[in-house]
C-alpha cells in the first residue's frame, strides 16, 4: 500500500516539479550557443536586402581580405549536392501545382529580403560580420509581391521569375452538398475575414554548430531543433549520406513553437563550410536574421458564407481560403489543409464546400506557428457564429449549443480527410459540457448586468467566446527506449525534443508507474540521432501521445522481461512478483528480491556462457507507438475585456479556459501549457503585426517595432479541466500544447466586438489593434472592418 | 585592427580580467570570453530582459552596456544566485510556482527580480507585472513567474531576522 501511495505521488497524474528546473535556474542549462569547442570559427550571413531580384554577380575579394576571415561560400562554393539539390519538400502532395524550394545559398535569385546569399566565416562573429559588409553582390531587383491576394491578380509580379502564375497549390474540401442546401435556406450570411501572420518569436533564436570529422567523413550537428532525426534527414536527402555519416543532436532548446522544427538552409552552409575548414563552425542567429528568415504563419483571407435554418442550425458553410505560403513551400499544403479540415469545429455542419488556394509571394514562407492553421479557421467559424447570433437575435452561446455535436455521437466522422490521411473522425469529447463550464467559471449569465454597470460609468465592456476541436497527437510514431543499465540506473532514450514543455520530467513519471521506481531515478535523453535510429520530434502537440504511449509499453515490455528474468533467479512464478523501489520482490515476502541491478547484470550475459532460446539479450525494450489516426482535443475559451473608446486600448480583465486534453500526465506542465498558449493568442489578436511595404520589404524587424505581450498585457487565466480519456492509446491522452492560442484570437475579437456593439463595429480581422479600433470608431464607425 | 583593451570586473565576487576588443558587448564578455553562459541573449537591442544582470547592484541590458564600461565595476550574473547545494529563495520559488518553461528568459527574471525583490519587500501583483514587463517570455504567459515572485518575497519577508 505505502508503495501505491508513493507512485501516485509521482507518477503519471501528479504535478511533480519539473527535473529540468535546477540546471536552468541556476544559468547551467546548455543552449546552442553555450557550446564552446576547441579551434571553434563564427559564420555571419550575406543576405538579400531585397524581396525580389536577380543575381549578376558576387565579388568576396574584399572581404576575403579582411584578417581573420577564413572563408567566404557562395552557391558556386557548396558542395556539387548542395549546388545541385534544392531544400526538400518535407510533405509533398498531389495538389501542390508548383514546387519550389531555395538552394542552401541563392544560386541567380533571391525571393524573400534576408534569403542567404553568402555565408563569411571567421575567427570571431565580429569579424565575420564586419567582413559580410564587404561582400559585393551585384542585385538586380525584380518586381516584388508582397500580398497573396494581391499576387492572384492579372497581371501581378511573379515571385518566381520562371513560374507561369503565383498559385503553388489548390484544391476542393467538400462534405454533403453545400450549394444544393445554401438553396433555400432560411438565412445566409456572408463574411469576409482576413487574419494576418504573426510569428514564433521564441526567444532564444536559431543556431548551429557543425562538427565535420575527415577520417570518417562525418558531420555531428548541433542544432537547436525540434526534433533531430528530421533534420538528418533532410541533410541525408540533399547530401545522400549514409547513416552513419550524420549525427544531430538537439542540446536544451530555448522555445521552438514549430518553426524550430523547419529545416533551413544555414544547416546545410555551416555544415559545408565545417567540412570544407576542417573546424568546428557556429553559427547563431541574431534578432534581426530571426524576423526575416525564420518562418511565420497565418494570412489569410477568408470569403465564406453560412446558411442557417429558421432556429439558427447550420445547413452549410462554403467559401475559398487564399493562403499565404510565401517565397517556397517546405511543408507543401500542410498549413492550409490543417486550416480547411478545422473549420467545422465542434458543430454539425452537414454540407462544408472550401476551395483553398495556396499562393506565393516575396515573403519568407508560412509554416505551421503554434496552432498550425487551426486558430485561423477556428477564428473563422466562431466570427461566423456569432453572426448568426447577431442576426437572428439569440444569445452567442445559444447558437453554439443549438450546433454542438453532442457527445452520444462519438466517434463523430465530420466527412472530410485530415493531414494524417484519416478521415476527420473525433475519438471523444463533450463539447456542450466544455463551453457550460467555461461561462460557468466566467459568470457569463452575470455579464450583463456587469455591461451595463460599467456603459453607466461610460466604460465599454464586452465578452467573447470560442470553441474549438483540435486534431492532436498526429503520427507516424515517436521512438522511446527504456534500459535498465547494468549498474541498476534507468534511462529513456527518445526522438522527442522537448523546447520546455518538460518531457525529461514528463516521461519520466510515466516509465516511473511501470518500473516501480521514483521519477528522479530515471534519466531522460532526448533529441539525439545516435540514440535512437528512428525519431520525429516535438510539434503539433503529438509527444504526449506518440512518445508517451511509446515510453509506456517499452517501460511495461522492461518490467514484464524484469519479472520473467527474476523469475527464473528466484525459481518462483512471474505473477507472483512486483516492480518497487528498484528490485523486483515477491508479492507476498516483500524482503525475497532481486535487484534490477542484478537482473540487468544477468540479462546483458556473461562472456562464452550461452544465452540461446532464452530471452533477447539486455533489460530493455524499444517501442514506436504509432496512432491510428488523431486523437481530438477540444476547449472553450471565454474572454471579458475592456475597451478604450479614445485610445483604442483592450483590457483583458477575465480570461476563462475549459479544456479537455484527455487523461493528464501532469497537470502544472498543462496548465502553463495552456495559459503560455493564451499568452500567444493574445499577441495574436491585439498586438502582433509583421509590416511588410509594397515592395515586400519587412518593415518590423525588432521587438520595438513588433509588440510580444508583456507581463502588463497577458491575463491570469482560469482553468477548468475536464477528462474525456482518448480511446485510441493506451495512456488515454491527447495533445496540449496548442490549445491555449488556437481559441484565443476568436475568443478576444469576439469580446472587443462586443463591448464596441453600441458603435455598431464588426471585425472581421486579426489582430485588433488600438490603431484600428480607433479607426473603426471613428471614419468607419457602424461600418465593418472589411 | 580592431581597439583592445585591459578590463579588470570584479564577476560574481571574483575579480576576471582580460584584454578585449573595445567594441565587445557586456553580455558577449560573459559569455564567451569568460565562459558564463547562464546570461543569454535574446534580442541584441535591450526589449527581452533575457541578458539582464546587475552592475554594482542595478539592473541593466548586459546586450547593451559595453564590456569596458565595466572595468572596475561589479557584475553579478545568474550564476551568484544559487549555493553549490541549493537554488536560493527565489529560485526555488520559480521551480515551485512552475516559473519557467524553456528557460531562456529565465535568467533575466531572475535578476531582475532579485534587484526588484531586493528594493520592495511587499510587493503587489500589479507592481511585479510592471517590472517584469521589461522582461519578455514566449512559454509561461507570465503567471508562473509572477505567483514564484510573490511567492518569494513571502518567504522572503518570513525569513527576515
Amino acid at each position: 500500500m505505502i508503495t501505491q501511495a508513493h507512485v501516485k505521488l509521482t507518477g503519471f497524474g501528479a504535478s511533480v516539479k519539473r527535473k529540468e528546473d535546477p540546471a536552468l535556474l541556476r544559468g547551467e542549462g546548455q543552449f546552442i550557443d553555450d557550446i564552446h569547442l576547441p579551434e571553434m570559427l563564427h559564420a555571419a550571413f550575406v543576405r538579400s536586402p531585397y524581396a525580389h531580384a536577380k543575381i549578376n554577380g558576387i565579388d568576396k575579394t574584399a572581404a576575403l581580405a579582411l584578417p581573420g576571415v577564413h572563408a567566404v561560400l557562395t552557391h558556386a562554393d557548396l558542395p556539387q549536392a548542395a549546388r545541385d539539390n534544392t531544400l526538400p519538400l518535407l510533405v509533398p502532395h498531389p495538389a501542390i501545382k508548383l514546387v519550389k524550394l531555395p538552394y542552401a545559398l541563392a544560386k541567380d535569385e533571391t525571393c524573400y529580403a534576408g534569403e542567404p546569399v553568402a555565408c563569411v566565416v571567421a575567427d570571431s562573429r565580429y569579424i565575420a560580420e564586419d567582413a559580410a559588409q564587404l561582400v559585393e553582390v551585384d542585385y538586380e531587383p525584380l518586381p516584388a509581391v508582397n500580398d497573396c491576394r494581391a499576387a492572384l491578380e492579372e497581371g501581378a509580379p511573379l515571385a518566381h521569375r520562371d513560374a507561369e502564375s503565383n498559385i503553388a497549390a489548390r484544391f476542393p474540401l467538400k462534405v454533403g452538398d453545400a450549394d444544393r442546401a445554401f438553396t433555400g435556406a432560411a438565412h445566409v450570411f456572408r463574411e469576409k475575414i482576413y487574419q494576418h501572420r504573426g510569428g514564433p518569436f521564441f526567444m532564444e533564436c536559431r543556431g548551429i554548430v557543425a562538427e565535420y570529422d575527415a577520417h570518417h567523413d562525418a558531420y555531428t550537428l548541433h542544432v537547436a531543433s525540434q526534433g533531430p532525426h528530421r533534420i538528418k534527414r533532410s541533410m541525408m536527402e540533399v547530401f545522400g549520406f549514409g547513416d552513419h555519416q550524420i549525427r544531430v543532436v538537439t542540446p536544451d532548446v530555448g522555445g521552438g513553437f514549430g518553426p524550430k522544427g523547419s529545416f533551413y538552409p544555414e544547416y546545410i552552409d555551416v555544415a559545408a563550410a565545417a567540412a570544407l575548414l576542417r573546424r568546428p563552425v557556429k553559427w547563431i542567429e541574431d534578432r534581426r536574421e530571426n524576423f526575416l528568415t525564420t518562418h511565420q504563419e497565418r494570412d489569410q483571407y477568408w470569403d465564406m458564407e453560412i446558411a442557417v435554418d429558421a432556429n439558427a442550425k447550420i445547413i452549410g458553410v462554403r467559401g475559398q481560403l487564399i493562403h499565404e505560403t510565401g517565397a517556397y513551400v517546405p511543408w507543401g499544403i500542410v498549413l492550409p489543409w490543417i486550416t480547411a479540415t478545422t473549420v467545422p469545429g465542434p458543430y454539425v455542419v452537414p454540407n462544408f464546400k472550401l476551395d483553398v488556394i495556396s499562393v506565393f509571394t516575396n515573403k519568407i514562407q508560412t509554416t505551421p506557428v503554434r496552432g498550425a492553421g487551426r486558430p485561423e479557421a477556428v477564428t473563422t467559424m466562431e466570427r461566423l457564429m456569432d453572426r448568426v447570433a447577431r442576426e437572428l437575435k439569440l444569445d452567442r452561446a445559444e447558437v453554439r449549443r443549438r450546433n454542438f455535436i453532442q457527445p452520444e455521437q462519438m466517434p463523430y466522422k465530420v466527412g472530410i480527410i485530415f493531414r494524417d490521411g484519416r478521415p476527420v473522425t473525433y475519438d471523444s469529447g463533450d463539447y456542450p459540457a466544455c463551453l457550460a463550464a467555461a461561462l460557468k467559471t466566467s459568470d457569463y449569465d452575470g455579464f450583463a448586468q456587469r455591461q451595463a454597470a460599467a456603459r453607466a460609468q461610460g466604460r465599454y465592456l464586452g465578452i467573447g467566446m470560442a470553441n474549438a476541436v483540435e486534431a492532436t497527437g498526429l503520427g507516424p510514431y515517436e521512438s522511446a527506449t527504456v534500459r535498465v543499465a547494468t549498474s541498476g540506473k534507468i534511462t529513456i532514450y527518445t526522438g522527442a525534443t522537448p523546447q520546455g514543455q518538460a518531457h525529461k520530467t514528463t516521461l519520466a513519471q510515466i516509465a516511473s508507474d511501470q518500473l516501480g521506481v521514483d521519477f528522479n531515478d530515471i534519466e531522460v535523453v532526448t533529441g539525439d540521432t545516435s540514440m535512437n535510429a528512428l525519431g520525429m520530434g516535438t510539434f503539433a502537440a503529438r509527444t504526449a501521445v506518440n512518445a508517451g504511449n511509446s515510453v509506456h509499453v517499452a517501460a511495461i515490455a522492461v518490467a514484464d522481461k524484469a519479472k520473467k528474468i527474476a523469475a527464473g533467479m528466484m525459481e518462483c512464478l512471474e505473477d507472483d512478483l512486483e516492480l518497487a523501489d528498484g528490485f523486483v520482490r515477491l508479492k507476498s515476502a516483500p524482503d525475497v528480491r532481486k535487484s534490477l541491478r542484478d537482473i540487468s547484470v544477468k540479462a546483458f550475459g556473461m562472456p562464452g556462457f550461452s544465452m540461446a532460446g532464452g530471452l533477447a539479450p539486455g533489460l530493455e525494450h524499444t517501442a514506436h507507438f504509432t496512432p491510428d489516426q488523431s486523437a481530438y482535443s477540444n476547449g472553450a475559451h471565454v474572454a471579458e475585456v475592456e475597451v478604450d473608446i479614445e485610445t483604442g486600448e483592450v483590457k483583458i480583465l477575465r480570461y476563462t479556459v475549459a479544456h479537455d486534453c484527455g487523461r493528464v500526465i501532469n497537470p502544472m506542465v498543462v496548465d502553463g501549457q495552456v495559459i503560455g498558449g493564451v499568452a500567444h493568442g493574445v499577441g495574436n489578436a491585439l498586438y502582433e503585426q509583421l509590416m511588410f511595404d509594397d515592395n515586400a520589404q519587412p518593415l518590423t524587424t525588432n521587438f520595438g517595432e513588433y509588440l510580444l505581450p508583456m507581463a502588463t498585457d497577458v491575463p491570469r487565466v482560469d482553468m477548468v479541466h475536464l477528462e474525456t480519456p482518448s480511446p485510441l492509446n493506451p495512456l488515454g491522452v491527447k495533445g496540449a500544447g496548442e490549445g491555449g492560442t488556437i481559441s484565443a484570437i476568436g475568443a478576444i475579437i469576439s469580446a472587443v466586438e462586443n463591448a464596441l456593439e453600441p458603435f455598431g463595429v464588426v471585425i472581421s480581422e486579426a489582430p485588433i489593434t488600438p490603431q484600428r479600433i480607433v479607426a473603426l470608431l471613428g471614419e468607419h464607425a457602424r461600418g465593418r472592418t472589411r | 585592427m580592431a581597439d583592445t583593451r585591459k578590463i579588470a570586473v570584479n564577476v560574481n565576487g571574483t575579480m576576471r580580467s582580460a584584454t578585449i576588443e573595445t567594441r565587445m558587448t557586456l553580455v558577449d564578455f560573459l559569455r564567451h570570453e569568460l565562459k558564463l553562459t547562464g546570461t543569454h541573449v535574446g534580442c541584441e537591442h535591450g526589449v527581452c530582459g533575457a541578458c539582464t544582470v546587475l552592475v554594482n547592484g542595478n539592473s541593466a541590458r548586459a546586450c547593451l552596456m559595453l564590456a569596458v564600461q565595466c572595468d572596475g565595476q561589479e557584475v553579478a550574473t545568474v550564476e551568484s544566485l544559487a549555493t553549490d547545494k541549493k537554488l536560493n529563495v527565489l529560485q526555488q520559488a520559480f521551480q515551485d510556482n512552475h516559473g519557467l518553461q524553456c528557460g531562456f528568459c529565465t535568467p533575466g527574471m531572475l535578476m531582475t527580480l532579485t534587484e526588484f525583490l531586493r528594493d520592495h519587500p511587499e510587493p503587489g501583483e500589479a507592481q511585479v507585472r510592471d517590472v517584469l514587463s521589461g522582461n519578455l517570455c514566449r512559454c509561461t504567459g507570465y503567471q508562473g513567474i509572477i505567483d514564484a515572485a510573490l511567492d518569494a518575497a513571502k518567504k522572503m519577508r518570513e525569513a527576515a531576522p
